[in-house]
């Protein structure tokens, strides 16, 4: 709550606002890689402050929407078994797969429960050993090391009735292929602290030298996000190439050794599928050999799900490599909102087309005329 | 061998828990009744023990509402299933402009229930029901097997007869109009969430289930300057207004740094990524008033003890979004209705 309001403080906001401005020559176009960030940046309504000096490009970091209609499927296949409790974050329920969501398979007596922490799904596991407990795994580097620490509790707890459906994705393969494809013609990121504070980010030099993208690394408050770009937009008018850290209070270059050691003794990087972005080279964790018995692929035989049906109208796609706004899929607004979403990122709380539609500032939408009539309550 | 699955067994004499045979209608509901319910809420109405009860409500014209109580845990940080039943219920009467009478009490019973934890919501519902002036003129139990439903649900149907002046509600709401609330927002909510995910906070948020009566009795000599009233109960303050822009045709903005949250109630929706507009309370309420007044009506308020009283924003012309936010940095956005269950960020 400190940080909180230290972070938020309306002066420093505004006083660091007005001593950007005047330093920036051009447009620049700036990825935020996560969609803590996205909401941030646009609750907050600092991309609307600094739309002359950035565009904002909103990045994949979304752990709901980057997961793959198959875990979905797979998932809800998993709650409709007699005897299998499936657990998983609030955010999942709603996500569309090719059988629906898991929140519709509760209603056809699947049994899903929602959990604040993987813990909560071992606890429940030996509460209940009459039922087999799947632990729906998704997320980034900020996530992998509790389900980590979930599957070593319930191995010391002995428990033979609880698995993990794991779809553990990693940051820095996706920032590497989307500047490899660089089709955003991103200038620079902002790159997740909250990652970096798992992972550390000496890695994150190299990325930067080689494809010549400064990075800094924030958090998710205003003050934090405006120092992030005010060291992006330094570098890139100067022309020079570095990974600054604006999130100190929290990442370090090393990282948190005892976080990724939780993750190396529980998972390997492996090739891993993305939503709208395909198999990643070490795009993501899968369980080592020696924790295949907690895989609820394998314990629950769950098979190969049918192909992912093609949502024509909805370019979630694009939205989630940065190549349009949500704004300029023509759904949104309309056929796609919160309560009826045709894509993921308009369901999660970090998505971008969620923030878009929340955040969105007003006299902007006005003035552009965009297709949010639908919030007229007419 | 067990006994068939439902079968009333006979039940004997210092059972601690309901059975089924308490919901059958023979001696065990007629001792359930007259020991247990009519001995904690007895009065002169509910003691006629008759199919239908007479009750004098002193006006030809009366108020009448219902309202069902399901809530888990029964028992919560700032109140219980019982008191908040007849809360809930006074509460709707009072933003209706109407004075509450009294209370119909249907009880939904779970096999098993301990019988002490059916007596202390008995009393929680006596208890509240003093404080609110009412009683209890009618009343029904049932019990259903055990899973059939969480412990206890209550429904409480409330009548009332109307003030001399009411406000005229939402659709009389006009540009220049101020919004106002009386206490701090989402607390109950909060204190319901932090409580059954057994978040484990110190000190944890507690719930402002009460009866409104204080405020409205504050707000009597301000009757013709309020134009509604309303309290922001399940959909939180965003759903209220969602309801006035649209019956009102105005648009409703409200000032983000106005808001009166408790701090416990903001650090759990900064943790799990919750609006507390958007979160239910059960001991407040949101006012529509005429501009000239606002002022003084917030000052009478916070001078009759309900210090967090609050200015939060204003009524103007509609525009292209019913419902705005403005943030501290001035940024103003749209406040769109909650979909159902808030749903907890992930990383």
């Amino acid at each position: 709550m400190k940080h909180q309001q230290e972070y938020r403080d309306p002066g420093s906001v505004r006083a660091l606002l007005a001593s950007l401005r005047p330093r920036v020559s051009r447009r620049w176009r700036i990825m935020e890689v996560c969609g803590g960030q996205t909401h941030g940046l646009l609750k907050h309504g600092i991309g609307a402050a600094l739309k002359e000096e950035v565009e904002l490009v909103h990045g994949p970091g979304c752990p709901v929407c980057v997961t793959p209609v198959e875990i979905i499927d797979q998932a809800v296949q998993a709650a409709l078994l007699p005897g299998v409790v499936l657990t998983t974050f609030g955010d999942m329920l709603r996500v569309p797969g090719n059988q629906g969501t898991l929140s519709q398979a509760r209603t056809q007596g699947g049994s899903v429960r929602t959990v604040y922490s993987p813990i909560d799904a071992v606890a429940h596991a030996a509460a209940h050993p009459e039922v087999e407990v799947v632990f729906l795994a998704v997320g980034f580097e900020t996530t992998a090391p509790a389900s980590a620490l979930a599957l070593l509790q319930a191995d010391r707890l002995q428990l033979k009735n609880f698995s993990l459906l794991t779809s553990h994705v990693r940051v820095l393969p996706a920032m590497r292929v989307l500047l490899e494809q660089n089709a955003s013609g991103i200038d620079a990121f902002l790159a997740a602290g909250h990652v970096c504070t798992i992972t550390g980010y000496e890695e994150y030099r190299e990325l930067a030298q080689a494809f010549r993208k400064p990075i800094a690394i924030t958090g998710f408050e205003p003050l934090d996000l405006l120092r992030g770009l005010r060291a992006c937009l330094e570098l890139l008018e100067q022309g020079d190439i570095d990974v600054v850290n604006c999130y100190a209070r929290s990442a370090r270059p090393e990282g948190n050794e005892s976080a990724r050691a939780l993750l190396h003794q529980v998972f390997q990087v492996a090739d891993t599928p993305w939503r709208g972005m395909g198999v990643l080279p070490a795009g993501g964790y899968a369980l080592r050999e020696e924790w295949r018995s907690f895989d609820a692929r394998l314990r629950l035989d769950l098979g190969e799900t049918s192909p992912t049906r093609d949502c024509s109208a909805c370019r979630s796609v694009e939205v989630l490599q940065g190549l349009i706004k949500p704004t300029e899929c023509a759904a949104f607004g309309k056929e796609c909102q919160p309560d009826h979403p045709l894509g993921a990122p308009m369901v999660s709380s970090e998505g971008a087309c969620a923030a878009y539609y929340h955040y969105h500032e007003v006299p902007a939408m006005s003035a552009s005329g965009q297709a949010v009539l639908s919030w007229e309550s007419t | 061998m067990s006994a068939l699955p439902g079968c009333p067994l006979p039940v004997p004499e210092g059972e601690q828990t309901v059975c089924l045979a308490h919901g059958e209608g023979g001696l065990l509901t007629r001792r359930l009744i007259r020991d247990r319910i009519q001995r904690v809420l007895s009065n002169p109405v509910l003691d006629q023990l008759a199919d239908a009860n007479q009750i004098e409500l002193g006006s030809p014209r009366l108020f009448c509402t219902t309202d069902t109580f399901v809530v888990s845990p029964q028992f919560f940080p700032g109140g219980d299933i019982g008191s908040l039943a007849v809360y809930g219920t006074v509460n709707d009467l009072l933003v209706s402009g109407a004075v509450p009478v009294c209370l119909s009490l249907g009880l939904i019973l779970e096999e098993g229930l301990p019988l002490t934890e059916l007596d202390r919501i008995l009393a929680s519902i006596q208890s509240a029901c003093q404080e609110c002036c009412i009683y209890v003129a009618t009343g029904d139990t049932k019990v259903v097997p055990r899973g059939q439903c969480d412990r206890i649900y209550i429904n409480t149907t409330g009548l009332g007869r109307p003030r001399d002046t009411m406000p005229p509600g939402p659709n009389a709401l006009r540009p220049g109009d101020v919004l106002l609330l009386t206490g701090n927002i989402a607390q109950h909510g909060i204190a319901i969430l932090a409580e059954r995910e057994n978040l484990g906070l110190t000190p944890g948020p507690r719930s402002d289930s009460k009866s409104l009566a204080g405020e409205v009795a504050c707000l009597l000599p301000w009757f013709s300057a309020v134009r509604a009233l309303r309290d922001p109960t399940r959909g939180g303050v965003a759903a209220v207004c969602q309801e006035w822009a649209e019956a009102s045709r105005c648009t409703l903005s409200l000032d983000e740094t106005c808001l009166p949250v408790s701090p416990e109630a903001r650090a759990v929706c900064e943790l799990l990524g919750l609006d507390p507009l958007h979160i239910a309370g059960e001991g407040n309420m949101l006012l529509g008033v005429d501009s000239a007044v606002a002022e003084q009506i917030a000052a009478a308020l916070r001078g009759a003890g309900y210090t967090e009283a609050a200015i939060i924003g204003k009524v103007r012309p509609r525009d292209l979004v019913p419902v705005t936010v403005v943030t501290s940095l001035g940024h103003e956005r749209p406040l769109v209705e909650p979909l159902g269950a808030p749903l907890p960020r992930i990383c």
